[in-house]
């Protein structure tokens, strides 16, 4: 194989997609669930009340049929940077794979020995020793969650590290930068409280179900109340973060935005789509990448005031961004390209003076990669220069746009349906609101469609980098056949979907049987 | 604390990190070994949950080693974790598969409604019993014959060929079984798996029938599992190593090679040997009596063993992962780490390490208390 093969990346791309999504079916409900268990148990062993260890021992049982499939994908994830993304793994390995060790020492060891005594326990501890367990349980699970996601927040914004000409590779300069960078803090928030939102909602819609059936009147009320209360906390963080995120996306990686967006021509005072419907115009390119709304709703003037807390400030476009715009400070994407390319260069240069043994050239070519001017006006765009293509620039616009609103819009829903439930619950009116506790079972995939939905703008939205500016995507995979990645894609494809049958069958069949 | 440390002495101390996880998860893969015999040990449905439930409450332990392992090698020698991962696919996408079916086999095997029946999820266990081990003794051994890639930092540069590591035949690793000297290594993994199980089994089960079965099954399992080690032991200690030259990093063929690492660094030696004993001792002391405690000597006689051959892997100036294609492209502990600077911060990180270990311990030893049995298990609310 020689050459870049785009099929070869389309298929690595798609492996990593499938593993990602089914492994995120999973990962959410083991991050809130194991809160939600641990708030019952608290209050367990606080009052005494029997009914509250039978409460928790249900949630638990359905906590352990969810969390081992996602432990299963999760471990395919992880080796994936190496199998199919081996140029990936040796250009940033150096940083990223200290947050997935960090995971395994600090994280995975806390949950896998205290998961034991959470099951099996219950007659062997003590009540405080037991619940101590639950709750580091859910510390290990959203520990390991911290450690992943500072990992993705890197790939999105790469921090605290030079590059090494001598190794080919991005070093670690300073680790805190890494932990504690702006992106990796509201990653972290946001997505486990999206994991929040999506538990207490599972919890919900289980329990109306209960109501519906007229069974398990007390369970289920309480496991509502509960998880009303902890949704509508963590759905507000989940919605300020939010917001802290789009801030940081216009910062950070404008053309993401623009894409969410579908704005091509930037402009002062842009207002923020709230729904649209988006269709290919005839004068449609791969270079250009337009397309064009249907219908839209608008709100004057609020993508401006949400990205730079002014309403009138000037938001970037996709055309501004790859055409350049000087008034606006904004360098072209074919300038970004020859500054790659002249980076790239000096790289291969510095490579030919090592074999030849020009230790003066060598010397002199290194000196340029510790340089301040050469690393911010050359080498933070090395990626770009293997770009032939400025529209590729651009990442996929309907799935970006869509992806977002299907996200904003459940999230704002999810909200105020936590509300409406705390409302019944405490009102004690909730078993006559039918509507309400259907819609409760509605929501459960609709909380994962959400879910989903955010990892979409997440990683669609930020192509074509695999790491921000530095390594486009297509230059991160592994030596191997397109067949063979083609191969253990349908493989792994079979497999995740068979388990997720036999997960949702042994679910459904737990549901029914109900505590007893 | 590390910061003072030089750069070869972080890129060491992570090499005994990582022999050590290596090492643990050996011996853990007793959980494999006893995957392959619920059938051989358990003659009725009541005695197989109880072996599937001795085994179940330790299975997160075996799959988290692995996945520090993993994750450590990548945070420590990425080189390694770029060429071998993304090289020997076939090799390591099984053993993934393996782990894969593993972790919900036990789950869902005694769920109602579980779309296949307890039996499937049964074999999905073997599977992964059989092939888990096999497959990562068989990846290990090529530690020490090599495999054919080659690695050119230089191919970044290069836009129509930028991937710096390529592995060399078009097979992806699944030509490391045909080695008969990793399979030989892959084979001893196997039944040294099933013997630590057998000796789990009478450790941790109050049931005369399976202890008595597992008794005479230790017979028939320690002995391959003897003759494989020994057979991989005695070609390694007479086979050429891959050791290089600190100063000048070229890199050669040496005689003896592995055999003289053992010689050459004292505490390698003395490991291998007191833990070839403990093994030797645990298992024959529980043939030859009613000894049901060989475990404590066979585990970390087990640790003991494995630690010494990781670490004659790539100490004295031994590439741990040779390259048959280019020797000059083989990896070694110093050129395929990571920075001084990530090592020094994993460091601090692995202070963590004896941590983890007294909490396992710890909880071990609170669930523990009393062996296992059917009457406790028909108790219990969560079964596998």
């Amino acid at each position: 194989m020689d050459g870049i093969d785009i099929s070869l990346i389309n298929w690595s791309r798609g492996q990593f997609a499938l593993t990602a999504i089914y492994h995120w079916l999973f990962v959410p409900l083991t991050l809130g669930l194991s809160f939600i268990i641990a708030f019952m148990e608290t209050i367990y062993v606080k009052t005494g009340n029997e009914e509250w260890k039978k409460i928790t021992k249900f949630w638990m049982k359905l906590f352990g049929i969810n969390f081992a499939i996602g432990v299963a994908t999760g471990i395919i994830l992880e080796f994936e940077f190496g199998t199919n993304w081996s140029n990936y793994s040796w250009f940033v390995g150096d940083i990223f794979g200290a947050p997935l060790a960090i995971e395994g020492i600090m994280a995975f060891f806390l949950e896998a020995t205290f998961i034991a005594v959470m099951f099996f326990g219950w007659d062997k501890v003590s009540k405080r020793f037991h619940l101590a367990s639950t709750w580091l349980v859910a510390a290990g699970a959203n520990l390991s969650g911290l450690w992943i996601l500072v990992a993705n927040a890197w790939m999105q914004y790469p921090v605290g590290m030079q590059f090494n000409p001598e190794t080919a590779r991005n070093e670690m300069l300073n680790f805190w930068d890494v932990f504690l960078s702006p992106v990796a803090i509201n990653k972290f928030i946001h997505t486990i409280t999206s994991g929040f939102v999506l538990a207490s909602i599972f919890v919900i819609g289980i329990s109306s179900w209960f109501l519906l059936k007229k069974r398990e009147i007390s369970l289920a009320k309480r496991s509502m109340l509960i998880s009303a209360i902890f949704g509508i906390t963590s759905s507000i963080v989940l919605i300020l973060s939010g917001d802290s995120s789009t801030r940081l996306i216009a910062d950070i990686q404008p053309m993401k935005l623009a894409a969410i967006e579908g704005l091509y021509e930037g402009e002062n005072g842009t207002g923020l789509i709230l729904f649209g419907t988006l269709k290919k115009p005839e004068n449609y390119t791969e270079e250009n990448k337009i397309w064009e709304y249907n219908f839209k709703i608008e709100i004057p003037k609020l993508l401006s005031y949400m990205t730079y807390r002014n309403s009138d400030a000037f938001v970037p476009g996709m055309n501004d961004l790859i055409k350049g715009n000087p008034e606006y400070n904004i360098m072209s994407a074919q300038e970004k390209i020859e500054r790659g390319r002249y980076a790239r260069d000096v790289l291969a240069d510095l490579k030919k003076a090592k074999e030849t043994g020009n230790t003066l050239k060598y010397e002199e070519l290194r000196e340029k990669f510790y340089d301040t001017d050469f690393k911010e006006n050359y080498f933070r765009y090395f990626g770009y220069c293997f770009l032939n293509n400025p529209g590729s620039l651009i990442p996929n616009v309907p799935l970006s746009f869509y992806s977002f609103r299907i996200m904003v819009m459940l999230g704002f829903y999810f909200f105020i349906f936590f509300i409406i439930i705390l409302i019944g619950v405490f009102t004690a009116k909730i078993d006559n609101w039918r509507w309400l506790l259907r819609l409760a079972i509605l929501s459960i995939p609709l909380s994962y469609i959400a879910s989903q939905a955010g990892w979409v703008v997440s990683e669609m939205g930020r192509q074509p980098w695999v790491i921000q500016d530095l390594l486009p995507t297509v230059i991160a995979t592994s030596h191997i056949d397109a067949s063979t990645v083609q191969i253990t894609f349908w493989i792994f494809a079979a497999l995740f979907t068979v388990l997720l049958i036999a997960e949702l069958k042994i679910m459904f069949r737990q549901i029914k049987i109900g505590p007893e | 604390m590390f910061e003072s440390l030089s750069y070869l002495t972080l890129q060491q101390y992570w090499w005994l990190i990582i022999s050590l996880l290596g090492a643990v998860l050996v011996f853990l893969l007793f959980v494999q070994g006893g995957q392959t015999l619920i059938y051989a040990i358990g003659k009725n449905e009541d005695e197989r949950t109880v072996i599937v439930n001795a085994l179940g409450r330790k299975w997160e332990f075996t799959f988290t080693t692995l996945v520090t392992f993993g994750g450590s090698l990548f945070a420590s020698f990425p080189l390694f974790y770029a060429t071998s991962f993304g090289g020997a696919y076939w090799l390591w996408t099984t053993v993934l598969f393996c782990f894969v079916i593993q972790a919900v086999a036990y789950e869902f095997r005694s769920k109602p409604n579980n779309l296949f029946g307890h039996k499937t999820y049964e074999i999905f266990l073997y599977i992964n019993g059989v092939l888990g081990t096999t497959l990562l003794g068989t990846t290990v051994g090529t530690f020490f014959n090599g495999s054919k890639f080659s690695v050119n930092f230089s191919n970044i540069v290069n836009p129509c060929n930028p991937i710096i590591s390529r592995w060399e035949t078009p097979f992806h690793g699944l030509e490391a079984i045909i080695n008969l000297h990793n399979l030989s290594l892959g084979f001893a993994v196997f039944f040294l798996a099933r013997t630590l199980a057998l000796l789990y089994f009478m450790n941790s089960i109050e049931n005369s029938g399976i202890i008595k079965r597992a008794r005479l099954q230790l017979k028939i399992n320690a002995l391959p599992f003897l003759g494989f080690f020994i057979i991989f032991i005695i070609i390694l200690m007479l086979k050429e190593g891959f050791a290089y030259n600190p100063e000048t990093n070229i890199i050669k063929m040496e005689k003896f090679k592995y055999l003289h690492n053992l010689i050459e660094i004292p505490a390698a030696g003395v490991l291998f040997i007191s833990g070839t004993v403990l093994v030797i001792f645990g298992i024959g002391r529980s043939i030859l009596s009613e000894y049901t405690r060989g475990l404590w000597f066979a585990g970390p006689g087990t640790i003991m063993v494995v630690f010494s051959l990781f670490i004659i892997a790539g100490f004295n100036n031994t590439a741990y992962y040779p390259s048959t294609f280019n020797l000059q492209n083989s990896l070694t502990i110093e050129n395929s780490s990571s920075s001084k600077y990530t090592l020094t911060v994993m460091s601090y990180v692995s202070l963590l390490i004896p941590f983890v270990f007294a909490y396992i311990y710890y909880t071990w030893k609170a669930i523990s208390k009393k062996k296992i049995e059917l009457g406790e298990i028909k108790k219990e609310t969560h079964i596998y």
